[in-house]
């Protein structure tokens, strides 16, 4: 069905969701009472903001993915072809694997891949 | 008006609708959701320019990677409104001044460009076996190198990230 | 004999018959939204019922039993359960997003559908580039979690979000180079070939050791990316109540319940039409009433059975190995998983080139 299709799955998920909800809402009926919006944190009152800073831990771990994601996409033209080539694209990615392991192998050093 | 330039008028008001979002929302998080929306709408361009692999891409790396490591980044700075505090409006100022440089530049750009009509759907220079034969044949070097710059950027993460202890 | 590819040609024919150019295409846009709808609809209803199922028969226990013939039915009534709860937004929340999450995860679950070739010749979408586009798009169901989870203004929420962020991301990239082992040997990322490079023999036998390597890490990388048990941390009921959706009720929470569920299938079929062939029945060498026989079976049996094997082993993970903690996870990840898979590209790419494999 080609490119399309995309808008098709897009519009079915939209309506899907929509009527869902939709049901939902029609079969229900919402009460109001003052603890109900209250966030749940098991019975215990909550405290403090909830949008606060967070360990960097996280940050470090998107970072190193996003160096690995994009050399990911390096890798997609290069396996298509990778047969045809022949050995010089096994010699070519084995430099560009050394390249980044020694990248990945100073970050293992410097503690960056552990957690905390 | 066929479908591709009805699809092309969506795509391009969805993408300048949802840049000014990111300008005008308050909140940083929802700032980032619409500029993931941009790329969405980017992305769309490049399908009627059949060039999927750019179009993955743009996917892949910005509205994947680039953008959780900024949602990471907005949450972990929580950057909201009241914690914020009021900027100089001479900053206001000098930011005007440098967008508006900017916009200059590219209007001249775009007028010196001149009118190239650009085919849609049609060509094959954006798939993917073409990609993977110029980087074997053409840019050898420019992709190892490219190793290097992953290498830099790396420490570079590990540097900063791991500064505090 | 029946077939998928059949049925939808007939109906093509019949409508362009019947219609003019535009209607025709129009009416067969809405058959396949409808189609998809159908498709999600009844696999959320077989999955939950398997899982509770499956689970029942590793505890040796019965499990549901009580509503239909052998408690069948028992998740047609948990979803007109659902459907009568009411969907709340607490108070503090951003109710926008709040609101939005849902819809962004659902929408990613459906957009996954269209490269994958169901049975023979019976494909939404056969672009050149299927598997770099399931793994782009997969990339994005990260964005609706955190949404959701920064969205609902509670600690576990947000908590489950980002452990499960950086659990998708990591886990993303040795999937993707597993997948790439597959995509050297073919030499293809484009699904039907890929299928089709399979016609006398599967991958994960072709391929030798290193496709079993390939296949095992993908398998691992899948359940974590799905956030499935012994990688649920991100949802673990005992530290966070729900992970990403604890605040999440009614029919807002069924819809990440069902794309959660949606996704497993879809890693589960991008796995089967890589490693065990797709649609392609199961043949051994020349043994030709053997294959004749393999042959009569239709094609989406073939692909569902193994869809659905691949799918009964995530759910056997889940009753095999405890939880892991955070470290423990990202440590398999960064220490084994990634280096393994690496090295394994580099073993496959020497075989191809040797063509050692059949």
């Amino acid at each position: 069905m080609g490119a399309s299709s995309m808008i098709v799955l897009i519009i079915a998920a939209l309506a899907f969701s929509s009527i869902a909800i939709l049901i939902a809402k029609i079969l229900t009926k919402a009460t109001t009472n003052k603890q109900k919006g209250e966030p749940y944190e098991c019975g215990i009152p909550t405290k403090g903001k909830t949008w606060i800073q967070l360990n960097v831990g996280y940050y470090l771990f998107a970072l190193i993915f996003l160096i690995f994601d994009v050399e990911l996409v390096f890798l997609y033209p290069w396996a298509v072809v990778a047969k045809k080539v022949g050995w010089i694209a096994l010699v070519e990615i084995v430099i560009f694997f050394f390249i980044l392991f020694v990248g990945f192998l100073y970050a293992h050093k410097k503690g960056a891949l552990k957690w905390m | 008006m066929n479908v591709t330039e009805i699809l092309f008028w969506i795509l391009s008001a969805l993408a300048i609708a949802s840049a000014l979002m990111v300008v005008l929302s308050k909140n940083p998080v929802h700032s980032v959701l619409w500029l993931i929306m941009v790329f969405f709408a980017i992305s769309g361009h490049y399908i009627l320019l059949n060039a999927q692999f750019l179009f993955i891409v743009n996917l892949i790396v910005y509205a994947g990677a680039i953008m959780v490591l900024f949602l990471f980044v907005i949450m972990l700075m929580n950057l909201n409104t009241d914690t914020e505090p009021q900027k100089n409006k001479w900053l206001k100022v000098a930011g005007v001044v440098a967008g508006g440089c900017l916009m200059l530049v590219f209007v001249a750009a775009l007028k010196s460009s001149g009118t190239q009509q650009v085919q849609m759907g049609e060509g094959n220079i954006g798939l993917i076996e073409n990609l993977g034969k110029a980087l074997f044949n053409e840019y050898v070097l420019p992709f190892e190198i490219s190793s290097v710059l992953f290498l830099s950027a790396m420490v570079g993460a590990v540097v900063i990230g791991k500064k505090g202890d | 004999m029946w077939s998928f590819s059949k049925i939808a040609n007939i109906i093509h024919e019949w409508l362009s018959q019947t219609f003019n150019v535009t209607w025709t295409t129009i009416i067969e846009m809405v058959i396949a939204g409808v189609a998809v709808i159908s498709l999600f609809a009844v696999l959320g209803l077989v999955l939950v019922i398997m899982e509770r199922k499956v689970s029942a028969w590793m505890q040796i226990r019965l499990g549901p039993n009580r509503v239909g013939p052998k408690g069948l039915l028992q998740s047609l009534a948990d979803t007109l359960k659902l459907l009568v709860k009411e969907g709340m937004t607490p108070n503090g929340a951003d109710k926008f997003l709040f609101n939005l999450a849902p819809f962004i995860a659902m929408m990613v679950a459906m957009l996954l559908l269209a490269p994958i070739a169901f049975a023979k010749d019976f494909q939404l979408w056969d672009l050149n580039i299927g598997v770099l586009y399931v793994s782009a798009i997969s990339s994005i169901s990260v964005i609706s979690i955190l949404m959701a989870g920064w969205a609902s203004n509670n600690k576990y929420s947000l908590l489950g979000a980002m452990r499960s962020g950086a659990q998708i991301v990591s886990y993303e990239l040795s999937a993707g180079l597993s997948v790439l082992a597959i995509v050297v040997l073919t030499g293809s990322l484009q699904l039907s070939e890929i299928v089709n490079s399979q016609a006398n023999g599967w991958w994960i036998f072709k391929g030798h050791i290193p496709a079993i390597i390939a296949f095992i890490t993908f398998i691992i990388a899948v359940t974590a990316e799905t956030n499935r048990a012994p990688f649920d941390l991100a949802e673990a009921e005992s530290e966070l109540t729900a992970g990403f959706h604890t605040e999440y009720s009614g029919m807002k929470f069924a819809l990440f319940f069902l794309a959660e569920y949606a996704n497993v299938f879809i890693v589960c079929a991008i796995g089967a039409t890589l490693f065990l062939g797709g649609w392609m029945p199961f043949h051994i060498g020349n043994w030709n009433g053997f294959n004749n026989i393999m042959d009569w079976i239709p094609s989406s049996v073939w692909f569902f059975g193994k869809t659905f094997f691949l799918i009964f082993l995530i759910m056997w993970f889940r009753w095999t190995f405890p939880r892991l903690r955070i470290d423990q996870l990202l440590n398999l990840e960064w220490k084994y998983l990634l280096p393994i898979s690496m090295v394994n590209i580099l073993l496959v790419t020497a075989m191809a080139i040797l063509k050692w494999h059949f």
